[in-house]
Formats: structure tokens, sequence, C-alpha cells
């Protein structure tokens, strides 16, 4: 048992740190909001350049064949520097769905754009009705012709406007709850028949709801055997999970440090209001929180490749929910402690907090985790 | 980083449930497992099995005649010896007033003392706390005065655990009521059966007589019994502190008794169902359960040293409040179970044998009988040590740093 990081993975975390430290400050991060593509060629290029986008991708496809650990050692920055890029949902989640499936030549040249940053992938997955069911698939792929076609309505899929291509889930056969008869399609964007309807989140990302209407795609876009995809998306929205989780760890890390910077500057009564014990015992509260948070986030990482696909997704859920849950407390505390100027948009706090929102409700929110985890250990 | 441990480690707690599988006692484990009181007889027989396997002190060096094991072995230990049902180990002597009287006290101290600690032929209790002088330790008023060869000691100690069973007291005494309140302080080793010494218990709210007020009328302690410096005591004081905070998160503990917990969930109906099928009580059930995951998570963190040190230091107290939020969660969640069969009072189900007597009469399943007394109990947990408020103070300070 051992918690120390390899020189590899301390050396990526500071490179990374550095580099979104200095290039991805909070007025960046204003600039980036306030444009209408929400994302930064340049930042991306950028991270392409220190090797990040590369991170996941197998060494056969030009990548650096890292896995989670390393993803945690960069995450931690992403949040910190609120990075608005396609990170999680591309050089994450997606490349996690297409390794799966990197016999296909068309897939491994993908990959390889992805990790050299001339391609951005992201999972347009879950529905209006599946809420957080990964299951839950209406979307219908009908054979047509030499290929399928398309019919579906896709929810929040983030950076979707970003992308070139989207990864579609569509049911070939059975019912929406059904685990069998789920296959994954690469789109491109522009494929006539499917529109977006883009806006920010609350935070700040870009996403978009995804809708098909009779999209023709040809058979040879469909990724891996008819039907069988399921297994691979919910693998990579696991491997999501835990970049995420190290994400809003280091957030809330940063959300903390300004707190207590705060407190100790900030005077009433005569006194920083940082000696007044019901704000420490507060602050110890936060501390609690993400010291616990940080421990799930471990577990999140060194579990989320686990081959016995249970045992992955109960530490997973537990993970989720931990943190989610200290998403909240972490967020809203760091809030109420910067007194009205923690409600201000000038304050960096109000984007790491609305961030902190945002983490906690995508891909499964705190008590959705725990039914899952509640379900999966048979309790 | 990896969260197994290694092929050492697990071979090590393969030894430690061999030697638990061959000589804890049936009988003391069905009481650890279905929450019965233990006697004295029981904890010094199992002190006295540890002893003669060389396990006696847990941390001690070898030296002194323990296993010297490092803090990876010790939470095995304590979390397999929870596991299966041994009783905790009483900590006054072994991990407490040993570590001080190794650091502090001079070598006839230790060969006096040490070696009846580690064999459980003598108990020792705590003489910290008093009636004025709770979180505010150092404002302790018990006097101690040099006269020749010997200390005069005057005054009251409370919350003694357990006091009603100890040979020997250790208590922190007022050597220099002057100085400044943590420069006045002694560390005295006394005789219980010294004159002057009387000893009354205070029933608590479940019942049970766990703690005492030991009042001290011109009680003569030989000046050889104090460890260390006059007016040091302090210091001492301090570093057993540390010591006491150990196994301060109770991880196997709380894995004891949520399996517990699931057991009499499983066996308790609702609507004809098992309660443990019911969403919200899973649910409860799940959060502690990924509560006490994150916890012992934490736990081999700090043991790992990946916090920067493997002594217990301020991250204890994350421990500390945590794992007794997480107890005291556990033993709610117990009571909650049986519904109102957790009402009836019946004092005497805390005594072993009762459960199994046919001709005693039980309202309600028989396991309900000792929920709410050891709910209640269990209150102490986060008042004790250190309230979780002094732990909190203790974070903002030692590790926020405000």
């Amino acid at each position: 048992m051992n918690f120390e990081f390899s020189d590899e993975q301390q050396q990526l975390r500071e490179t990374v740190n550095r580099y979104l430290t200095e290039q991805y400050t909070f007025e960046k991060f204003r600039a980036v909001n306030a444009s209408a593509e929400g994302w930064d060629k340049t930042a991306w290029a950028g991270l392409a350049e220190l090797g990040v986008l590369a991170l996941n991708v197998p060494a056969a496809q030009g990548g650096l064949g890292y896995g989670p650990l390393e993803t945690l050692s960069v995450m931690g920055a992403c949040g910190r520097s609120l990075l608005l890029e396609p990170f999680l949902s591309s050089a994450v989640i997606a490349t996690a769905v297409l390794r799966s499936f990197a016999d296909d030549a068309a897939v491994a040249e993908l990959l390889t754009k992805m990790a050299s940053g001339d391609a951005i992938a992201v999972l347009a997955h879950y529905e209006p009705d599946s809420r957080y069911e990964t299951q839950w698939v209406k979307a219908l792929a009908r054979k047509s012709g030499n290929g399928y076609k398309l019919d579906g309505h896709k929810a929040v899929v983030l950076h979707a406007g970003a992308a070139d291509t989207l990864l579609v889930s569509a049911r070939v056969s059975g019912n929406p709850q059904d685990a069998g008869g789920v296959s994954l399609f690469r789109v491109p964007r522009d494929a006539k028949g499917l529109t977006l309807e883009a806006y920010p989140t609350i935070d700040g990302q870009r996403a978009a709801d995804v809708y098909l209407d009779a999209v023709q795609v040809p058979a040879e876009s469909r990724l891996g055997k008819d039907g069988e995809a399921l297994p691979a998306v919910e693998a990579a929205l696991d491997i999501g999970l835990a970049a995420l989780c190290a994400e809003a760890v280091g957030v809330m890390q940063a959300l903390l440090e300004a707190t207590v910077a705060y407190v100790q500057s900030r005077q009433q009564f005569g006194a920083p209001i940082g000696r007044f014990q019901a704000l420490q015992h507060r602050i110890a509260d936060m501390l609690i929180h993400l010291e616990q948070a940080r421990s799930m986030s471990y577990l999140a990482a060194l579990r989320c490749t686990d081959e016995n696909a249970a045992e992955r997704r109960r530490a997973l859920s537990a993970a989720k929910a931990l943190v989610g849950q200290s998403c909240r407390f972490v967020g809203q505390q760091a809030v109420q402690l910067h007194g009205g100027m923690g409600m201000t948009d000038e304050l960096i706090v109000s984007h790491w907090f609305k961030r902190l929102t945002a983490a906690e409700l995508m891909y499964g929110d705190s008590d959705s985790h725990l039914q899952r985890y509640a379900a999966l250990t048979g309790i | 980083m990896r969260l197994e441990f290694t092929e050492e480690e697990q071979a090590f707690r393969e030894e430690v449930r061999t030697f638990l599988r061959e000589k804890l006692p049936t009988g003391i484990r069905e009481k650890v497992l279905n929450g019965f009181e233990l006697s004295r007889e029981d904890h010094v027989l199992w002190q006295r099995t540890l002893h003669e396997r060389g396990w006696g002190g847990l941390s001690w060096p070898k030296e002194f005649g323990g296993p010297g094991w490092n803090s990876v072995q010790q939470y095995i230990f304590e979390e397999e010896t929870a596991l299966a049902g041994a009783p905790r180990l009483i900590p006054f002597g072994t991990k407490m007033v040993a570590p001080v009287i190794m650091a502090f006290g001079n070598a006839a101290q230790q060969q006096r003392f040490l070696p009846p600690i580690s064999s459980g032929a003598e108990w020792w209790c705590q003489g910290y706390s008093e009636p004025g002088a709770g979180s505010d330790l150092a404002s302790l008023k018990m006097r101690a005065t040099l006269e020749g060869d010997h200390y005069v000691v005057n005054g009251q100690k409370t919350w003694n655990t357990l006091g009603q069973y100890a040979d020997w007291i250790f208590c922190l005494v007022r050597t220099d009521p002057q100085a400044k309140p943590q420069s006045g302080i002694s560390f005295l080793l006394i005789d219980m059966k010294s004159p002057g010494i009387t000893v009354r218990p205070i029933t608590l709210l479940d019942g049970g007589q766990e703690v005492n007020e030991i009042w001290f009328e011109n009680v003569k302690v030989p000046v050889q019994n104090r460890v260390g410096d006059e007016n040091k005591g302090w210091t001492y004081a301090k570093f057993l502190l540390g010591h006491e905070r150990t196994n301060i998160a109770g991880i196997g503990g709380a894995k004891r008794e949520l399996a517990r917990l699931k057991r009499i969930a499983s066996s308790e109906k609702k609507h004809g169902r098992p309660l443990i099928e019911d969403p919200l009580f899973a649910a409860n059930i799940a959060q502690v359960e990924i509560d006490l995951w994150a916890l012992e998570i934490t736990n081999l963190r700090v043991l790992s040293g990946e916090r920067g040190s493997t002594v217990p230091g301020p991250d204890a107290s994350i421990l500390k409040i945590r794992g007794t939020e997480i107890a005291q969660r556990i033993s709610e969640l117990l009571m909650h179970a049986v519904g109102p069969y957790a009402l009836p009072l019946r004092r005497e189900a805390m005594e072993a044998g009762w459960q199994s007597d046919p001709t005693r009469e039980a309202p309600g399943p028989r396991y309900a009988a000792t929920l709410a007394a050891a709910y209640l109990n269990q209150r102490k947990l986060s008042i004790f040590g250190g309230t979780n408020e002094i732990q909190k103070n203790i974070i903002s300070k030692m590790i926020v740093g405000l």
C-alpha cells in the first residue's frame, strides 16, 4: 500500500500546472467564456504540444499510452484553472471509448489525430429520459442500404459543438432499458440530419442537445460488433468519472486555499474573521470533506480500469457519491465564508463553485450513485 | 500508487488471523459480536493471551518486551482483532502510560511497571480530567506537595474509565501553583491501594457504570513514582495523547458493526419484506459504508506517510472526527433497525448469556435489547479523547494555519 506518484506522474502534474497557471489565467478563462465558441484553439494546441492530449491514446496510435493515475495527475490543474476546452470529454472519455476499437483502421487514424490535437470527438450517449441510467438508450439505428439510419435525441452532450466527430449510441434491438442491442457510431458533426441546440452550461462549458433525424451513416462507421457497444461506453464513462473526481478535488483544493486566505485578510469587529471559531470549524469541515474526496479520487483512479465490471462500478459509484457531496459542501461553504464577495461574478470563487455544482450533476449525481452503489453491493 | 498491502503485510495479517482462530475464546468473541459488556476477567485473560504470544504491547519496541510492530502492522492487528470480535485493548496501560514510561521514565520504573502491563497483571486507569478541567486540561487543580521523600496528593479526578478495576492510576498533578498553568504540572504513578483514595462510580445514561470519580485525600506517593522531571508533566501528557491516537479511526470496529447492522436489517421486516430492501434504509446503510470506505483510505494515506508523517499528528484529528461520526451513525442505524423494540429498557440484557438464556423473557427480537443502550453509550465517542470541537480547533490551527 502506497500513495506515491511516480516521477513521470509528478513531472506531468508540474508541467501542466505550470502551463495552465501561466497561460490559462482567470482573465483568459473570462475571455474564452465570453467568446462565441467557448473554447480556445490556441490553448488546445498548447495542450497538444505538451503531450497532454496524447495521454490516453495508445502508443500504437502515436499516444503516450498512459492511464488513470496520469490523468488524475493533470486533472487537478484543469479544475483549478477552470479549463473550458474539451479535455475530459474528448481526451479522456471519447479517447477511452475509441481505444476499445483501435483495431479499426479508421478509429486508429482518428485516435492519432486526437493525440496531436487535430481532431476532437465526444460521446453522445445520455438521453432526456435516461437521466443518469447508462443502459437507457432509445435512439434508433435502422439498417438502411449499406449502412444505418439514426434517429434520436441526445441530452446535454458536453462539447458537442467543438467536436468534429460524435460517438453516438443507438439501439439496434430490444427495449430502451436493455443492456444488449446498443451500437455505437462515428458520426461527423456536420452530417446531414444532425442538428445541435447549443448552450453554455452553468459553469461556462459548452454543451448541446443533439438531434438525429434520419442521419445516414455507412456500416463502417459502426464501432465493434452490432448491439454490443454498451460495455465499452460504460467502461469509458467510469474512466471519465474518475477523471471528473480528480478535477473536482483540484477545484475544492483551490477553493479551500482561497477561503483560508480570505478569512485571514477580511477584517470585521476589529479582527480577521478567521479568528472566529464558527468560521474556523467550518473550514476544518471543508478540509475534512476535501481529504475524504481526495481519498475517493484515488480509489476511483485505481479501480476505474478494473476488469470486473461490477466491482469497478461499485467503487466508482462510491467515489462519485462522496465526491459529489463534498463538492456541494465545500462549494457552498466557500461562497458562504466569502460573504457578499462570494456571490459576485468578479471573484473566481463563484466560478469554482459553479464548476463544482456542475461536477456533482455530471455523469450521475450523488443520489443516483448512492442508489447504484446500494444495488451493486446488495444492500 | 496502490491500495494493496505488501506480501509481507498480507502474511502478517494471516498470522494474526490464525492466532485469533486458535486463541480467541468463543465466550469473549460472542460477547463482543453481540454487544455485551466484558468483565475485568475477560480483558485480563485476553491481555495475558496476547502477552504469551509476545504481543502484549503492540507498539512496544523489542527491548521492552514488545513485538516492535510498525504502524502498518499495528493497524492490521487492530483491524483483524476488531473484526474477529476480540476485546479492544484497554489502552490506559499499554498505549498510554507505557510509552511515557519508556520515553521519560528511569530504568527502575521501566523494570517495575512495564512487565505487569504487558502481562495484564496490573490494570491501569487514567487520571487526567477533573471536574473543572476537561477540554482545558491545563487548568487542572489536583495538588501534590513534596514532603521529604514523598508527595502528598489532594484533589479529585473524574471520568476514570474502568477505574473500579484499576491497580494503578497515572495522574497529572499540580506541583507549582504559582507557575503558568502548563508549567506547574507533574506526572505521578499512584497505587490505587494507597490510603486516602476513594473511588465512586458514575452511573451513565445507559445505566452502566463505566466511569468513576476518584477522590484523593492526603494520599502519600513516593517521589520515585514521579515520571521525569518535576513540573515537566505537560510535555509527557501531550506525548501520551499522541500515542492514544494510533487506532483512532476505529476502522475494524466500524466494519464489524456495519456487518452486524446488515445482518439485523436483513432479518427485520418492513411491509413483510426485509428492512434492508427498503430504499431509504438501504441508502442510509450505503451512505455510511461509503463514508467508512473513504475514511479507511484516508487512514491508509496517513499510515503510508503520504501526508508527511506516520506519527499521528494533526491528521489524527481528521480520523478521530470522521471515525466517531461514522461509529455513532452506525449505532443510530442499529437502533432504528429494530424500530419500537429499541424502546424496552432491559439493563440486564447487557450481561453476557442473557440472549441465549431461554428462561429470560424478551419482548421483540433478542438482539434488539442492547441496541438503544449501545447508541446512548456511543455518544461518548465525540466527547472523549478531545471533543470533536477541540479536534476542529486543532485542524484549523495545525493543518489550515488559522
